[in-house]
């Protein structure tokens, strides 16, 4: 889309599409799968205008590997896919993590486990913020809450993944991927400025000596070695990609801790419980991992109860109780596609919190 | 003196970790050979498999990337689409090109992919240590086959993958070849450079499946490992030009 001021009415996924491609990404590779459909259709309608390759692959594993080439091959790359699809990308991804490769991977979150539904849900919390494949490692996960949002932190997914040579998640659930808000901005100058040299890239050994990307270390010793580097990186992204949001804090009894969908929903409940002198506060989760524990704890301090809210049966909760441990944690949450209501939300925080 | 024979300039001078009698050193050779040849060291990027050839990186002086197993063609096809005026190029063995891998095999190729493929059919698992592999032949002994593969029990005949691709549009070039004598190894060796200039000329997916010995997990001498494939493997699988465009 070329730079206008004008705002356009977008789905969530076809705004992450154009995110990318905005951003520079110039290679998409996936499989088709519900919720997330409208994103490798507007990659097809789009990618290959404007210079970049498209491929629909014959599953979500080689599209995950076509990706890996194309990140060895110095490529913007990304890829999308829900749940299921997101379980055979698993392989894929540690071995981006173990080459150090960028690539951005986008999971539009349904309903599980198995085949589940395809209605939304933020089942994917711990498989996306634990590593989610094989070995040690972690990935950057970034969980807009809106369309513009979801704009912004592709193109910041982006930049971490080439910043800090790691994949990076954007984690979305379905209602964000489907519903349709405007947005304008697509303007990617706003985050980092410097293009990071690829010199490690595979782009034919002309002039220089040969590169190689690989992720096997035989020798004794060598990949303890390679294990330690990587867990300086990850520290590294621990102390410097903490995101997060907060609304409502400056006096503040109760606090939600909601991320996604599910924060806008839990906004909503404060608004309301606000009109009735109840003082709650939302504290919003940008990045799920790192975990936004630093921010947590500050504002924790001055609350009296924290209230978890999440379309899942209890994922997230658990890093909040990391973070607070003598805190008295509630959760609410709905699964199998529910969504937990404003009336809800209202209704558990006057009974169970008050 | 006028030196005949000499290591490629695509090829590192260091030990290899192949064992005795092996087809890896032999065609990790031959393919650095084409390289040089075709004068592209410069613009090649090699794929290399999980299997006995994962460690092809610390031999051939070109760039290469590592895939997980059985994904090599995926790989080779992300960056064969970022570079399309690089020659690339997969090795994999059976077990990765023909059974985990299958799927990124026969779609790539279905694709025709500009991809040049050296296939190295051992008839077994060598680098976990000579369990049963799509192409073990019938009757084969193997770790996990300890009376002989029997399709009567379950266990499947031997996939012909040049002549299963041959099939595909996508394909320009299909052959099968075999290493048991210098003769064969330099026929290998032209089809090998032949595959490349395939992918030169733009033309679409290039496969060159060679039966190569695996003396180890045979449990047989080198040159009793070249004589069976030149008097057991042939049998099922016939060695020529199966496809060319
Ligand atoms: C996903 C996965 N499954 C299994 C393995 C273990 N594994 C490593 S090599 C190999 C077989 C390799 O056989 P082949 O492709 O025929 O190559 P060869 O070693 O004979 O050259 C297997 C099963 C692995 N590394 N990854």
């Amino acid at each position: 889309m070329q730079k206008t001021n004008k705002k356009k009415l977008m789905s969530g996924n076809e705004a992450i599409a154009e995110a990318g491609i905005s951003a520079g990404c110039r290679f998409y590779a996936g499989y088709p799968i519900t919720p997330q459909n409208e994103l490798i259709a507007y990659m097809a309608q789009n990618m290959v205008k404007r210079g970049g390759v498209f491929i629909q692959a014959e599953s979500e594993i080689a599209a995950i590997n076509m990706v890996l080439g194309a990140a060895a091959a110095g490529v913007r790359a990304m890829t999308s896919s829900s749940g299921p699809g997101v379980s055979l990308k698993q392989e894929g991804i540690s071995y981006l993590a173990g080459c150090e490769l960028p690539a951005l991977i986008v999971n539009v979150m349904r309903a599980g486990p198995g085949l589940g539904d395809i209605s939304s849900s933020q089942s994917d919390y711990f498989q996306a913020t634990r590593g989610g494949g094989h070995g040690d490692y972690f990935t950057p996960v970034l969980a807009p809450w809106s369309v513009e949002e979801a704009v912004k932190l592709v193109m910041l997914g982006f930049d971490i993944a080439d910043y800090y040579r790691n994949p990076v998640l954007i984690l979305a659930d379905a209602i964000i991927g489907q519903m349709m808000e405007p947005v304008g901005n697509f303007d990617k100058s706003q985050f980092r400025k410097k293009k990071e040299s690829k010199n490690w890239a595979l782009t034919g050994a002309k002039g220089r000596p040969a590169n190689s990307i690989k992720s096997l270390y035989l020798k004794e010793g060598v990949l303890e070695q390679h294990n330690k580097k990587l867990k300086k990186k990850w520290d590294k992204i621990r102390k410097n990609e903490q995101r997060f949001f907060v609304s409502d804090i400056a006096d503040v009894d109760y606090l939600i801790v909601a991320y996604g969908s599910q924060a806008r929903i839990s906004l909503e409940a404060i608004k309301m419980l606000r009109k009735n002198n109840i003082k709650v506060g939302l504290f919003r989760p940008i990045s799920l991992w790192p975990f936004p524990g630093k921010g947590l704890r500050k504002i924790a301090e001055k609350v009296k109860k924290i209230l978890v809210v999440e379309q899942s049966l209890g994922q997230m909760v658990e890093d909040v109780k990391l973070n607070l441990p003598n805190k008295e944690v509630y959760f609410l949450g709905r699964a199998g596609g529910g969504v937990p209501s404003a009336g809800e939300i209202i209704k558990y925080i006057n009974n169970k919190l008050i | 003196m006028k030196i005949k024979f000499s290591r490629p300039k695509s090829l590192i001078d260091v030990e290899t970790h192949y064992c005795a009698g092996c087809g890896h050193g032999i065609l990790n050779i031959l393919t650095a050979k084409v390289v040089d040849e075709l004068g592209i060291r410069d613009k090649t990027i090699g794929v290399a498999p999980v299997g006995c050839a994962v460690l092809a990186y610390k031999y051939w002086n070109f760039d290469v990337c590592e895939a997980a197993h059985g994904r090599a063609l995926a790989v080779a096809t992300g960056i064969k689409r970022c570079h399309p005026d690089k020659v690339i190029f997969t090795y994999q063995g059976d077990g990765d090109l023909a059974s985990i891998g299958m799927a990124e095999t026969v779609h790539a190729a279905n694709r025709g992919e500009k991809i040049t493929c050296v296939f190295v059919n051992n008839a077994c698992y060598g680098m976990t240590g000579g369990q049963m592999a799509p192409t073990t032949i019938v009757g084969q002994k193997t770790t996990t086959t300890p009376l002989g593969r029997s399709p009567e029990s379950g266990e499947g005949w031997p996939i012909k993958m040049a002549e299963l691709l041959s099939g595909l549009k996508g394909v320009s070039y299909s052959v099968r070849t075999a290493v048991f004598n210098p003769q064969k190894v330099m026929q290998t060796y032209q089809y090998i450079k032949k595959a490349f200039i395939n992918q030169i000329e733009g033309k679409g997916f290039s496969l060159v499946e060679v039966l190569s010995p695996c003396p180890a997990a045979w449990r047989k001498t080198p040159l009793d490992s070249m004589k069976w494939i030149e008097d057991e493997m042939v049998k099922y699988f016939p060695l020529g030009v199966i496809k060319r465009e």
